[in-house]
């Protein structure tokens, strides 16, 4: 499977996200600029955390109108596998690819600690080797990380399973129904706020979201092998 | 904008505004006399004025300053470039140092502590060095103070609001509080990198017609004589100085970064040298880089990128704006580096030429508004021969009797201390700084040091800062020895070899003999230790000035250490980890209670004489705990420090779910000693007697590990049992609830 990991001016999970993929995971992951204009060689999207343009906007309101998201837009649209992570979820966000917004945590202030997470929802594409309702701690790095949508939104992302991670024991941002990370409702473009790409070496204490990348990654290879 | 009439070298001469600017009337006469032999122009003087202060010029700190040791086998960058760098093996290189921003801080504390933070990162990467790690080292006054409150806010914010933008994670530090600090907050930062040997940049000027080129954020009026205004004392006007405190983009500095990275890994054929603006701008990075190289100078500051309109040459060439490099870039390939900054959409011109005479030749508006030799900026300047005085507090110490805490009911008193701002949780500021970005942290902040792995290798590297502001005002001598051991002791207790330091030197008036008494006495215990450590000091500041209305802080110096371990799975942390664990203390408990936390809770301050320890029996008993280490016989180590024996016990047991079983063969007081040098460790039962065999007389069986969550501690007058979830919740609970008072 081949990754494209989306490098905006000031993106700087990017590194973070590549050796998760190919370190760890030895995948073939590369990085695209967020001035290219073609994603066709990709398998799956990959956006990672960092400052876009230094967040001097809204997060992710500039990096939404590089020549990249057409096609991010379109690769989404075409059913294949998005995943945004904490700055890549507000990008999506923005692009409307999710609905909902991610507002200033209810402190103001940033945050950098472990997180206790429910996986809701353990069908989708990125989460199949998680049990349902499993507990789970992922690391979390944001200032804006609280979830807001519409009531009518929220509803519809609950009736449709589309609450994919929820915080458990303590909302740490002031984030709605406690909502951690969403899917589309077609269950290809994941976002989420908790960065799996900092758990996925047990020399740095957590591995809990090595399968995030296992679940794509694999169930990638079993689909070959049933078409075979 | 008004333009403002210069005066003419004659009227300078005459109302002496130098004198303002911080250079002395000796200091005109002799530039003026013997090294122009014609009265420096306006633009000149100020030239002269930024570039003597002692921020650049280091006058009345230099002599002190050859005292430290700065080679060994390791060393392949010393003082005098942006940072040190230190050989660890496989072709790769550790460039680290720390900087002082406390004037800057003091006035404007958010942009003082983010700018603080944005210079060293760019001192690390000037170097051609990927920057992977920042530390600080702040020093604030009492939290029940509402100014103080607002200051650790602003400051705290600041450091995190720049090193998580630029994606560095910030792994560790310390914060202090005392009355000393009110007023002058210690902002120290420290930035580690990492450089393969093949790559490392230095910054200087030569070959005649190459180009020097500016690249960055556009120069604007901020920060002008920044590096004067840290070099006087604060007086209450400090309120109007707020212009000279600059403003920070880490949006900016991530590209210049990542833009820079990619000349120095890339391109290094196009490149001859490349140095950060930082203190005085572009005068010191373009001057400082044709001195090093023997070489002369012209710029057209028309070319500079300016942020406003009618800015003078003396304005461009002292503005200190942020996120600024010059480059020295060989003649051809200007339109190569223009292009790879503009692909980061940053500006990158040509403002000048390396010439052949040694001069510095500066041109605004087709007139020369500058042309003086470019020593007589950075090497001629006058050093300073300080007088010094014993302060009469020194003298006086011995007369008083010996501070002794007397018989204290252990377990209320460890509460106590528990919850004083030094010792308790600092979660709540470490938690909003990204530790983790990068993804190489293995430990981060809370423990004794950082320790990150280095990828592709087996090795990583621990890092420590440690200001000791107490012990230096009690005894400069013993407590600068103190300052590195207690951070060669955070790092051995990390599992780490310590390799090289860097320091800030936080000190008082240099005109008071006094402070220069300290500060020497200081600088020659911290020698002293580095000496039998062999951790060389390969860079660092001096930060004088740090007074407010006449009181001078704690002398206070910094010392930063970076260590290593070859292999990554050897390190510790101060957990223990199994029940049946034994515990060992290692190193002798002394009657040591002058400048210790348990002095200050009880008495209110700080006084009495310090024990001398020595320095060959501190290294000896370090070498041996870390081979004990490398032979695999710790399950984990904890260096002991404020709050001595008694804090540390608690510390091993905040954060699982086990409990204690200790008896010592000393009084209860001297649970809170804080004689230096000393550690605790478990190791399991099996490796025992390898440990006592290995240790000898080093260590001393204390306790054990147990499964019930208290701290039964057994002591020569006493018994007392601890709950430590209660201890835990103490310790966790009072910065956050000082934090929130309101007054």
């Amino acid at each position: 499977m081949r990754i494209a990991i989306i490098v905006f001016p000031g993106s700087n999970c990017d590194v973070d996200l590549f050796e998760a993929l190919h370190s760890v995971c030895n995948t073939d992951a590369q990085y695209v600029s967020y001035r290219e204009k073609s994603l066709a060689d990709f398998d799956a999207v990959m956006i990672p955390g960092g400052f876009s343009y230094g967040d001097y906007l809204r997060c992710g309101a500039i990096a939404r109108f590089s020549n990249i998201m057409p096609e991010v837009v379109k690769f989404a649209r075409a059913g294949k596998p998005v995943l945004g992570i904490c700055n890549g979820f507000q990008i999506l966000t923005e692009a409307g690819l999710l609905p909902g917004a991610l507002k200033k945590n209810n402190n103001l202030k940033f945050i950098c600690k472990t997180a206790a997470l429910t996986v809701e929802n353990n069908a989708t594409l990125f989460t199949k080797q998680y049990h349902s309702k499993e507990k789970i701690y992922l690391p979390i790095a944001h200032a804006d990380g609280s979830y807001y949508a519409e009531k009518n939104v929220l509803s519809q992302l609950e009736d449709q399973q589309q609450v994919v991670f929820r915080y458990a024991d303590e909302n740490p941002n002031g984030s709605l129904n406690n909502i951690a990370g969403i899917i589309n409702e077609r269950g290809n473009v994941l976002g989420m706020m908790p960065h799996p790409e900092r758990a996925v070496e047990s020399l740095l204490g957590n591995v809990d979201g090595l399968r995030v990348f296992k679940s794509l990654l694999e169930g990638k290879v079993r689909t070959k092998e049933a078409s075979r | 904008m008004t333009i403002k009439m210069e005066m003419s070298p004659q009227e300078i001469k005459q109302k002496k505004p130098y004198l303002e600017w911080g250079l002395s009337e000796k200091e005109y006469d002799y530039i003026a006399k013997k090294l122009l032999g014609r009265l420096p122009n306006y633009t000149e003087t100020g030239l002269f004025a930024v570039m003597w202060s002692e921020h650049c010029s280091y006058k009345k700190s230099k002599a002190v300053l050859r005292e430290f040791p700065n080679k060994n086998a390791r060393v392949l960058q010393g003082p005098g470039e942006g940072a040190g760098i230190i050989d660890i093996g496989d072709g790769q290189g550790i460039v680290f140092k720390a900087e002082s921003h406390n004037h800057p801080s003091a006035v404007e504390p958010y942009e003082g502590a983010a700018t603080g933070v944005g210079g060293i990162i760019r001192d690390i990467f000037s170097m051609g060095a990927r920057p992977i790690a920042l530390l600080d080292s702040l020093h604030f006054g009492e939290i029940k103070d509402s100014r103080t409150r607002y200051l650790i806010n602003e400051v705290v914010a600041g450091i995190g609001g720049y090193g998580n933008c630029m994606g560095i994670p910030t792994v560790g530090g310390e914060i202090t509080f005392d009355e000393c600090y009110a007023d002058n907050p210690l902002v120290n930062a420290m930035c580690v990198g990492i450089i393969a040997q093949s790559k490392m940049q230095k910054g200087q000027a030569k070959g005649v017609g190459n180009a020097v080129m500016y690249v960055g954020a556009k120069t604007g009026r901020d920060g002008i004589h920044g590096a004067t205004f840290a070099s006087t004392d604060f007086s209450d006007e400090r309120e109007t100085q707020r212009s000279a405190v600059q403003v920070g983009d880490p949006f900016m500095e991530k590209l210049l970064l990542e833009a820079c990275l990619l000349l120095t890994s890339k391109h290094q054929e196009w490149l001859v040298g490349i140095q950060d603006m930082g203190a005085a701008g572009l005068v010191s990075s373009s001057c400082e880089m044709a001195s090093k190289a023997g070489s002369g100078m012209i710029l057209e500051l028309d070319n500079v990128p300016q942020r406003e309109d009618g800015m003078s040459a003396y304005e461009i060439m002292l503005s200190e704006s942020q996120e600024r490099m010059l480059l020295c870039v060989r003649a051809g390939f200007e339109e190569e580096v223009k292009k790879l900054f503009h692909d980061f959409g940053l500006d990158a011109v040509v403002i000048g030429r390396v010439t052949e005479k040694k001069d510095y030749l500066l041109k605004h508006h087709g007139q020369v508004v500058t042309n003086i030799p470019v020593a007589s900026l950075t090497d001629d300047v006058l050093e300073e021969s300080s007088r010094e005085k014993v302060p009469a507090r020194i003298i006086k110490r011995n007369e008083q009797p010996t501070w002794h805490p007397g018989q204290l009911a252990v377990g209320d008193v460890l509460c106590k201390m528990l919850q004083q701002p030094t010792i308790a949780s600092k979660r709540i500021f470490t938690e909003t700084y990204d530790s983790q970005v990068r993804t190489n942290t293995v430990v981060g902040p809370g423990s004794d040091a950082a320790v990150l792995r280095i990828r592709q290798t087996d090795k990583a590297i621990a890092l420590t800062t440690d200001g000791n502001g107490r012990f230096v005002y009690l005894d400069p001598f013993i407590g600068g020895k103190i300052a590195v051991l207690e951070a060669a002791t955070n790092l051995v207790a990390s599992g780490a070899k310590p390799l090289a330091i860097t320091d800030c030197l936080n000190f008082g008036d240099p005109n008071d003999p006094e402070v220069c008494w300290e500060l020497h006495q200081a600088v020659k215990g911290m020698a002293a230790a580095c000496r039998q450590l062999d951790t060389p000091v390969i860079s660092g500041n001096v930060s004088l000035y740090n007074e407010s209305n006449g009181t001078a802080i704690f002398p206070t110096p910094m010392v930063g250490m970076v260590g290593l371990l070859e292999n990554v799975r050897n390190y510790l942390t101060p957990t223990v980890k199994s029940v049946g664990a034994q515990l060992f203390l290692i190193g002798k408990t002394g009657n040591d209670f002058a400048g210790t936390e348990i002095q200050k809770m009880l008495t209110g301050k700080f006084s009495g004489p310090l024990n001398d320890f020595s320095l060959t029996d501190e290294v000896k008993k370090m070498e041996k705990l870390l081979q004990a280490n490398q032979e695999g016989l710790l399950e984990s180590a904890h260096d002991l420090s404020e709050g001595g024996l008694a804090v540390a016990l608690v510390e091993l047991v905040l954060h699982n779910q086990l409990g204690l079983s200790v008896s010592v063969d000393f009084a209860g007081e001297q649970l809170f000693s804080e004689t230096p040098g000393r550690f605790v460790v478990s190791v399991a039962p099996q490796n025992v007697a390898a440990f006592k065999k290995l240790m000898g007389t080093d260590a001393v069986l204390i306790g054990e590990v147990t499964s019930k969550r208290e701290c039964e501690l057994t002591y020569q007058d006493g018994k007392t049992v601890l709950n430590l979830e209660e201890a835990k919740r103490l310790w966790e609970d009072a910065i956050p609830c000082l934090m929130k008072s309101r007054d």
